[in-house]
């Protein structure tokens, strides 16, 4: 079960979320978002499958402005990686890395290759 | 004093300023920042699924490595990196986590070695570096930290949302640190790569707000917070007409003006 997954990857309590909104309220990336945070995990604890083809969890840029702003010191961060590695690890990548222009910062392109590719 | 350094990658290829300014600037106020003679890529970003050991390896290696060349402080100028080593350390003080990762290392004991920002360096050194002035700045800047020295909350460099190292350094330097609500706002980070789109909208609302709040340019020692305002702000223009650029520094270039070093700006700021 998808719920089960995301809890062994990112060793959070998603039962702990009283859908106050607090993460979406202080995400940064929501504009772009088709779910947003506290949508994501209501979608979990449904085990809605669905929310795996999500766009949400690759825009998410591991700012962690949620997780600090929980209440209920859920690390939505960890949640939305859970979300990244389930997909990434049935070996489909995001990304295709050739396709990335070098001349960005090495950390950037680092980062991309990390969160982007099994 | 002498400190281990950990440059990282950027810092050798797109921030050279950064590192070039910081060398200068530190040895002013009496801290030589010794690179190590190995390290590697630290892995950027901290990977948060419980199960991914690898991406670690990198970090801890260059901790332990450190160490072994004899430092108690390990101290990095790059925000990603500090995040980045920085969770590692906390992650090995977990004598269980460290057993873990040793079956993939033949490395040493982790025997305590702290990884620091070059900001934390500073804290205690407000009244040196004041004494240390020649041409106060005057201006009025916006201190930009953006996430990765401030959060998660373990490893927050200072307060995680109201965090004042680099307002102090830049009063300490005869410059006015404005208040603003989007000094620990995320730029978009690595989705430059991914959508730049997203990235430029981020940048047009930050410069945006530290303009309204009063401030004429911008400090930040994140490499890619710096190069995201820098390099999207042609794009912001293109979006926003009437959109006026504003410069950046990295807190190292705003020490050297205000020490006034002979250090050469850099190509990216010659007066925009």
């Amino acid at each position: 079960m998808l719920l089960e997954k995301v809890e062994e990857i990112s060793g959070e309590n998603l039962y702990a979320c009283y859908q106050c909104g607090r993460c979406t309220a202080g995400c940064p990336m929501t504009g772009e978002m088709d779910l947003m945070p506290n949508q994501v995990i209501l979608a979990i604890l449904r085990n809605d499958e669905r929310v795996l083809n999500a766009k949400t969890p690759w825009v998410c840029a591991q700012c962690y402005q949620c997780g600090v702003r929980c209440p209920k010191n859920v690390d939505i961060a960890k949640i939305m990686e859970a979300l990244r590695e389930i997909k990434l690890r049935s070996n489909v990548n995001y990304i295709d890395l050739k396709k990335i222009n070098r001349s960005y910062p090495q950390i950037a392109i680092v980062a991309t290759m990390r969160k982007f590719t099994g | 004093m002498e400190v281990a350094y950990y440059p990282g990658c950027t810092l050798k290829t797109h921030a050279k300023e950064f590192e070039k300014a910081a060398m200068e600037a530190y040895k002013a106020i009496g801290i030589e920042l010794k690179e190590l003679d190995k390290w590697y890529c630290c892995g950027t970003v901290y990977s948060l699924a419980k199960d991914n050991i690898m991406y670690k390896v990198a970090s801890i290696r260059n901790i332990l490595n450190a160490q072994k060349e004899g430092f108690d402080y390990l101290v990095v100028l790059c925000s990603m990196c500090y995040n980045t080593l920085k969770q590692a350390q906390e992650f090995i003080k977990d004598e269980s986590n460290l057993a873990r990762i040793k079956a993939f290392m033949d490395e040493e004991e982790y025997k305590g070695i702290e990884v620091l920002h070059g900001l934390e360096l500073l804290k205690d050194k407000m009244e040196e570096i004041k004494k240390t002035v020649k041409k106060p700045l005057g201006k009025k800047y916006a201190a930009y930290y953006g996430c990765t020295l401030l959060r998660p909350k373990s490893i927050a460099i200072d307060s995680y949302e109201k965090p004042a190292i680099m307002e102090n350094l830049i009063e300490a330097l005869g410059g006015i640190a404005v208040e603003w609500p989007l000094k620990n706002e995320c730029c978009g980070s690595y989705n430059i790569i991914t959508n730049r789109e997203a990235v430029v909208e981020r940048v047009y609302h930050i410069i945006e707000n530290a303009r309204r709040n009063g401030a004429e340019a911008i400090v930040t020692s994140c490499p890619l917070c710096y190069f995201n305002l820098k390099e999207c702000q042609k794009d912001v223009k293109k979006h926003y007409p009437g959109f006026e650029e504003m410069p950046l520094y990295y807190y190292t270039e705003l020490m050297n003006e205000a020490f006034d070093g002979k250090f050469d700006k850099g190509e990216n700021n010659k007066e925009s």
